[in-house]
């Protein structure tokens, strides 16, 4: 079998005494759609965050295609052109148009020549459908709009991985679906990907597994079928049932 | 009295003045963009001077300042006191401009870094692609401001014999016996370089707006 | 640099007297200012139009000119007016003054952000024009000013030291003295702007500590510049 793009191997993370996760391991294979879901203030976040080492983790090892990224002396900037990271609040560049938020990581970190840089970028605004707000700032756009820049701007880098930290939770309800219908098209065309969501119509369609984390311990991992139709513990039912309640088992409409 | 002449006269020191502020200004504002940056991102210890730095800078009155700046200026490299009261009076605003900058930069909160450092920034591409763009920007009215008192502390020089605007006025009002004429002359026309400077620092500001930021 | 202390000890006497001189500077200035910078803030938000014109162009006129400026106008200018003020009492009428024009501004910003409310709730049950003003909006806004016009002090403080231009024997008069003695500018000046960092400090210790004494939680005012 084909060596896994990500392979996360007992990572802990620790504020002082404040246990945020515990020795978690996680496999990403090609092409893949894992989702995380758990209850809010369980370290999904800060999971994510340690993964593209925008914080360390305090043990454990992480693997990118074979890589060990958190081994000492390692190149933080390198890894993080090939994990893509998209944030619940976007953070777009304000002071930039759209398209000059993709470009920006292509001419300055990967030093591409201008014009190549702008096709690219176009390239990637076009996947996410905003090619006519390409001239657009950020506060000019929806908050939809903002975020798909945002995955198109991860997209440029052509990174191994993309990791989603609730990408939807900020919206407007009206605005979910076309962030959504973006990511959907993203793992048809084979995009590996790692997504924290609440949205359980997502995750049932898109995710090849699911993983239940709770006060920084992974409960239960599986396929969808799994653990919405018989998951092994209660607190994965009663969790999916509160989310569900909550969220809306189906998608929100565009 | 010759008013046409009283008048030139007094105006010809404008030049010094603009001259002292388009020295001063600049120099202060590289300078303390370096000192804001280096108290913001220069780690504990650079920070902890710098903090120290200002508040030092900022707490002797800007003449006992430029008294002391200007004799360790011109005592160390040979200047007319034009130049050395100019770089001195920029060494003075540096630390308010220090201040102005830095808190620019903090209020460009640490997430627009985050997002930079995602997409693989290095974080000196990240301060200067993302942040300080965005900070200066920010910077516009305050350091507005502070142009405003540049100018106005400009006629500090006065006291280091620089034939400036004020200089120009007491030489004339001694040799008119009008100094009432003379010092409002001098006044009106540091108002209108205040004002001057106000209204194109605005309209900067507006040019550079970032559209539809909040 | 390093005969600093040296002149610092040598000159002491005279350098307190000189601080003595620097702080009644710059105390009758902010009163003077704060008396006047009321007024005038009052005629800029409540006043009729003329009051309007003529408060604004005085805070305008003060605040955009150099305070040199103002002190050779008064001192030396005013006389042929046939107005004479001597040294000292122009270097309080110039801080004064000036002071008045910023503290007018502060002031100005504490009252409009109390906003018209507060007037429509007093006029509600009876008091009159002047009354609201008196007893409903000034005590509000006096406390919602502190903030802000706690840069004031420390900043007249700091202005004062120009005065020493017209010969008012202040702390950087005497400063100047010690470097015509002592043939050693940096020394001596470097010696009183030790006294003046002092004086800063404890003047900003008392104002940090009439904020904290002075202040209601949940009142205050969102913006401290207009």
């Amino acid at each position: 079998m084909a060596e896994p793009i990500l392979d996360i191997k007992g990572l802990t993370k620790a504020y002082g005494n404040n246990v945020v996760f515990h020795d978690i391991d996680i496999t990403v294979n090609e092409g893949d759609t894992v989702v995380i879901i758990g209850p809010s203030g369980t370290g999904k976040s800060t999971l994510l965050r340690c993964i593209n080492l925008l914080t360390k983790a305090n043990a454990g090892q992480i693997w990118l295609d074979g890589d060990e990224i958190t081994a000492h002396g390692h190149n933080e900037d390198e890894v993080r052109q090939h994990v893509g990271m998209v944030f619940q609040n976007f953070l777009l560049f304000n002071h930039l148009t759209a398209l000059d938020n993709v470009k920006i990581g292509l001419s300055k970190v990967k030093k591409l020549p201008n014009e190549v840089a702008e096709e690219k970028a176009m390239q990637e605004l076009s996947r996410v459908g905003l090619v006519d707000r390409a001239a657009h700032y950020p506060g000019q756009l929806s908050g939809g709009q903002q975020q798909r820049v945002a995955i198109a701007r991860a997209l440029a880098m052509d990174p191994r991985i993309m990791l989603f930290d609730e990408p939807t939770s900020a919206l407007d309800p009206e605005l979910i679906g076309e962030v959504l219908e973006v990511m959907r098209n993203l793992a048809r065309e084979g995009m590996t990907m790692l997504v924290v969501t609440h949205e359980m119509g997502f995750a049932r369609e898109v995710a090849n597994r699911i993983i239940f984390l709770e006060n920084g311990n992974i409960v239960e991992e599986g396929s969808p079928d799994e653990m919405f139709n018989r998951p092994k513990y209660e607190r994965t039912r009663s969790f999916l049932w509160k989310i569900s309640e909550l969220y809306g088992d189906m998608e929100s409409e565009a | 009295m010759d008013f046409a002449k009283f008048f030139q006269y007094i105006a010809s020191g404008t030049a010094y003045t603009v001259g002292v502020t388009l020295i001063a200004l600049p120099f202060g504002l590289v300078l303390g963009l370096i000192l804001s940056l280096m108290h913001v991102y220069g780690g504990k210890f650079l920070s902890r001077i710098m903090a120290v730095y200002s508040t030092i800078m900022r707490g002797i009155p800007p003449i006992v300042l430029l008294f002391i700046l200007y004799f360790m200026v011109s005592g160390n490299i040979n200047l007319s006191p034009f130049w050395a009261g100019s770089i001195s009076l920029g060494i003075v605003s540096s630390a308010y401009q220090m201040e102005i900058i830095r808190g620019a930069l903090l209020s460009v909160s640490g997430s627009q870094m985050m997002a930079a450092r995602s997409i693989g920034m290095s974080r000196m591409q990240a301060i200067r692609h993302i942040i300080i763009p965005q900070a200066l920007r920010l910077a516009i009215p305050p350091w507005s401001n502070e142009a405003a008192i540049v100018i106005k502390d400009s006629s500090l020089v006065y006291a280091l014999g620089v034939p400036e605007v004020l200089r120009r006025a007491q030489l004339i009002s001694a040799s008119t016996q009008e100094p009432f004429l003379a010092y409002i002359t001098a006044g009106l026309i540091y108002f209108a370089l205040v004002f001057i400077t106000n209204r194109l620092l605005n309209r900067l500001e507006k040019r550079l707006a970032i559209p539809a930021n909040p | 640099m390093g005969d600093t202390f040296t002149i610092l000890r040598r000159f002491l006497p005279e350098f307190l007297k000189g601080t003595a001189v620097t702080l009644e500077l710059t105390a009758v200035g902010l009163a003077l200012g704060f008396l006047l910078g009321l007024i005038l803030a009052l005629m800029r938000t409540y006043g009729p139009r003329w009051q309007r014109v003529i408060a604004i162009g005085f805070i305008e006129f003060f605040r955009g000119t150099p305070l040199l400026v103002q002190l050779f106008l008064i001192y030396y200018g005013l006389p042929s007016l046939g107005l004479t003020f001597d040294q000292k009492t122009s270097a309080y009428l110039a801080l004064g003054l000036n002071s008045a024009a910023y503290q007018a501004e502060y002031l100005r910003g504490a009252i409009q952000s109390i906003g018209d409310s507060q007037m429509t709730a007093g006029r509600s049950i009876g008091l009159t024009r002047w009354q609201t003003i008196w007893h409903i909006i000034l005590p509000q806004a006096l406390r919602l000013v502190i903030p802000a016009w706690s840069n004031e002090p420390i900043s007249l403080l700091k202005t004062t030291a120009v005065v020493f231009l017209i010969a008012v024997q202040d702390l950087m008069a005497r400063g100047k003295r010690a470097a015509t003695i002592t043939y050693n500018p940096i020394g001596s000046y470097l010696a009183i702007a030790i006294i003046y960092l002092i004086i800063v400090f404890v003047v900003n210790a008392l104002l940090k500590w009439l904020e904290r004494k002075t202040r209601i939680p949940g009142f205050e005012m969102e913006t401290e510049r207009p």
